[in-house]
């Protein structure tokens, strides 16, 4: 729309070459050998690595986890350390920049040389530490829910695979008697795979599914979604948006006349926090689906809830991504223990079968793919802005994240 | 049928939406030649004021009216602040004006982050504005939107009006038209265009009230908005109040029509496609020169 005269020219090559510059930088440490690095357990400390975005559009977020994972560690060098030794957390800044992960992942590993590392949140960040991971043979433990279908033998993934949270997110539509659904999501990998994995099971359950419709992230106008949602007159929407778009969807959804009760949306990233941001206005009554929640009854939960809010005030909500985050370190933790060592194989060996008290349940590691048994939670968000369990699996759900277990699955990996 | 006029609908309130946003920045881009980046952050002011005054002010219904001037009046004063400090100084030098209120924008969104906290903030609409009118099942209008097309509505006129038969709008026309001749004459020119910008940055800050019904309130939803409002500047040609009514309209239309039958990514290039169009055949819709900063 402009144009481009000389001076505008000559004003943007400084920009460009900076952009050539910072992405050259972000590739150090490519040419290094590749052997496992060790960690340094030698003195009377062990240290961790914290990795998460401190700063950018992630940190709302994933200041969140940090915070959680810092609870967690001060608790257990209160009561004396993991094999008797104090957890000294290094904690990096990720800045929301898949490349910068890369690059304090390798930072952590190599110069810290840290036992594990906690952190990341979106699967984009993931997907980029993860060759440094397993080219150094260290050990990640990625905190938040994700789309399934990976498996790394060096990543623990602690919140829930896909059915773990989509498949029963769906059993509870089809027990509930719905018999359509339109699907809405932020147009990225999570809501694209989501929503493969979402048509196989409603193909094979007889659900219908009337429309799916994808905005880019940051989208904030939903007038014509709502209103193909509403022309579909389908049962139920399942909601895969994720951040902005989601306060501009369930505007435009309440103004337009759709109600919770004729048409309930399930969402899959709508935790506590995000429920402040959007307005109990807009979400009284909608359903979310996640495996833990704020009020989850037990005593765990209570201890966590009332730790989370003395340390870091009475305000902030606990939520889900904290919580898996928080219990991965106690993982890590009684894994270590069980292997009499700090060394990641031996770690690893000893992964399987390992259980914690959790906020959320019983929780046990599967050492087969390094993921853990979670039950699964619906819940309804409140006029208070508390998300209440409507439902819940019963019992722990065994990770599958090919979903190789489910028949009508087959072909999506 | 339901579905066209629903769409059409639809396509009339994002256009109303459109010329919101644009409006001040028709004044202040349009009539004064000011690349103003930081138009965004005085639309964020605008909504920030009514998450500020629900505190205050109890009862969403008189909230959101008391914030509907108190906003026009907060993001006026910024805006005559960023003129009487920085952009008289850089009068004739866009380039300079374009990256020191980008700056200026950056500071502005760093500094409601420090205020308010990073995350979104919540504002509570008036009841009637959540809900619809019902014409029928099929077809509903929600209030909401209604309220901001006679809100678009409103600023539109008051602005023509005010332009056309005040002296103050002769005074702005003839600066616009000829300073040096308009100085002459003994208009005082440098309060003129304090006045033009205050009552542009205000039109942001209404814009900003509106918006609170719709979208997310945070830091950066005022980036989310300034491309679109500065194409309906451009498209519709400068120093034209009408050019930018009628494509706001248009655009909000073939938006939400396009979107319908395809995707909101698809949408959003055939406005681009349109724009770019367009301009190819009417090039004056782009830079006039009858401004004095882009000469």
């Amino acid at each position: 729309m402009l144009n481009l005269s000389g001076r505008w020219k000559a004003a943007l090559l400084p920009v460009a070459a900076l952009l050539v510059l910072s992405a050259c930088g972000s590739r150090t440490g490519e040419n290094e050998v590749t052997t496992g690095a060790v960690a340094d357990t030698s003195g009377d400390t062990v240290k961790v690595g914290l990795l998460n975005s401190l700063s950018g559009t992630m940190a709302i977020s994933e200041v969140t986890v940090r915070d959680a994972v810092r609870l967690a560690v001060e608790e257990i060098n209160a009561a004396g350390g993991v094999l008797g030794k104090k957890i000294e957390p290094i904690s990096e800044d990720g800045a929301s920049d898949w490349p910068t992960f890369a690059e304090k992942a390798e930072k952590l590993i190599r110069e810290d040389k840290v036992a594990a590392v906690f952190g990341c949140w979106t699967s984009a960040s993931r997907k980029a530490v993860k060759p440094v991971f397993e080219e150094n043979k260290a050990l990640l433990f990625y905190p938040v829910q994700y789309e399934g279908l990976e498996q790394s033998p060096y990543i623990f993934y602690t919140g829930a695979t896909t059915n773990q949270q989509i498949v029963p997110g769906l059993d509870y539509l089809k027990s509930q008697g719905k018999t359509s659904v339109y699907l809405v999501g932020s147009d990225y990998v999570f809501p694209r795979t989501a929503n493969k994995i979402i048509k196989a099971y409603a193909a094979a359950n007889g659900i219908t599914v009337l429309g799916e419709d994808y905005a880019p992230l940051g989208s904030t106008e939903f007038g014509t979604i709502v209103n193909k949602v509403k022309a579909s007159k389908a049962s139920a929407v399942f909601n895969t948006l994720n951040g902005d778009s989601n306060v501009a969807f369930f505007k435009e959804y309440k103004s337009a006349g759709l109600t919770a009760a004729a048409m309930p949306v399930v969402s899959v990233s709508i935790a506590e926090e995000e429920v402040k941001s959007i307005g109990t206005q807009y979400l009284d009554g909608q359903l979310t689906a996640w495996n833990y929640y704020q009020t989850t009854p037990g005593a765990a939960n209570e201890k966590f809830v009332k730790a989370y809010k003395a340390k870091y005030g009475q305000d902030k909500p606990t939520s889900d991504p904290m919580e898996a985050a928080y219990v991965s370190v106690y993982l890590w933790k009684a894994m270590v223990e069980k292997a009499g060592s700090f060394e990641v194989e031996k770690v690893k060996a000893a992964a399987d079968g390992v259980t914690f008290e959790a906020p959320e349940g019983l929780v046990t590691v599967d050492g087969a793919t390094q993921h853990i048994h979670k039950t699964a939670r619906i819940g309804k968000v409140g006029s208070d802005g508390l998300i209440t369990e409507v439902w819940n699996s019963g019992q722990p759900i065994k990770p599958d994240p090919y979903l190789k277990g489910y028949p009508w699955a087959t072909g999506l990996a | 049928m339901t579905v066209i006029v629903s769409q059409l609908f639809t396509g009339v309130s994002i256009g109303a939406v459109l010329l919101l946003i644009a409006l001040g920045l028709a004044l202040t881009f349009g009539q004064m030649g000011v690349i103003n980046m930081a138009h965004g952050e005085f639309i964020m002011a605008g909504a920030y004021t009514v998450y500020v005054l629900q505190d205050v002010v109890t009862g969403a219904g008189w909230s959101l009216l008391v914030a509907l001037p108190l906003a026009f009046l907060v993001a006026g004063l910024m805006g005559v602040l960023l003129e009487v400090l920085l952009i008289r100084r850089l009068y004739a030098r866009p380039l300079d004006t374009l990256l020191v209120t980008w700056g200026v924008s950056l500071i502005l969104q760093q500094l409601a982050r420090d205020i308010f906290g990073a995350p979104n903030v919540q504002t509570r609409a008036p009841e009637v504005l959540t809900g619809n009118v019902r014409i029928t099942d099929d077809l509903v209008l929600s209030n909401n939107r209604l309220f901001i097309l006679a809100l678009a509505g409103l600023a539109v006129v008051a602005l023509t009006v005010a332009l056309r038969f005040t002296s103050l709008g002769r005074r702005i026309r003839a600066v616009v038209q000829n300073r040096d001749l308009a100085a002459v004459s003994g208009i005082p020119t440098g309060r003129v265009d304090r006045v033009t910008f205050f009552i542009g940055s205000g039109l942001a800050g209404v814009a900003g009230v509106a918006l609170t019904l719709l979208g997310p309130i945070g830091p950066t939803m005022g980036t989310n908005v300034i491309i679109d409002a500065f194409l309906v500047v451009v498209a519709g040609g400068i120093g034209h109040l009408k050019g930018s009514v009628i494509v706001a309209f248009a655009l909000g239309t073939l938006q939400s029509l396009v979107e319908y039958s395809t995707t909101v990514s698809v949408a959003k290039v055939a406005v681009f496609v349109a724009i770019v169009a367009f301009l190819q055949w009417r090039p004056q819709g782009l830079f006039t020169l009858r401004t004095r900063s882009l000469a």
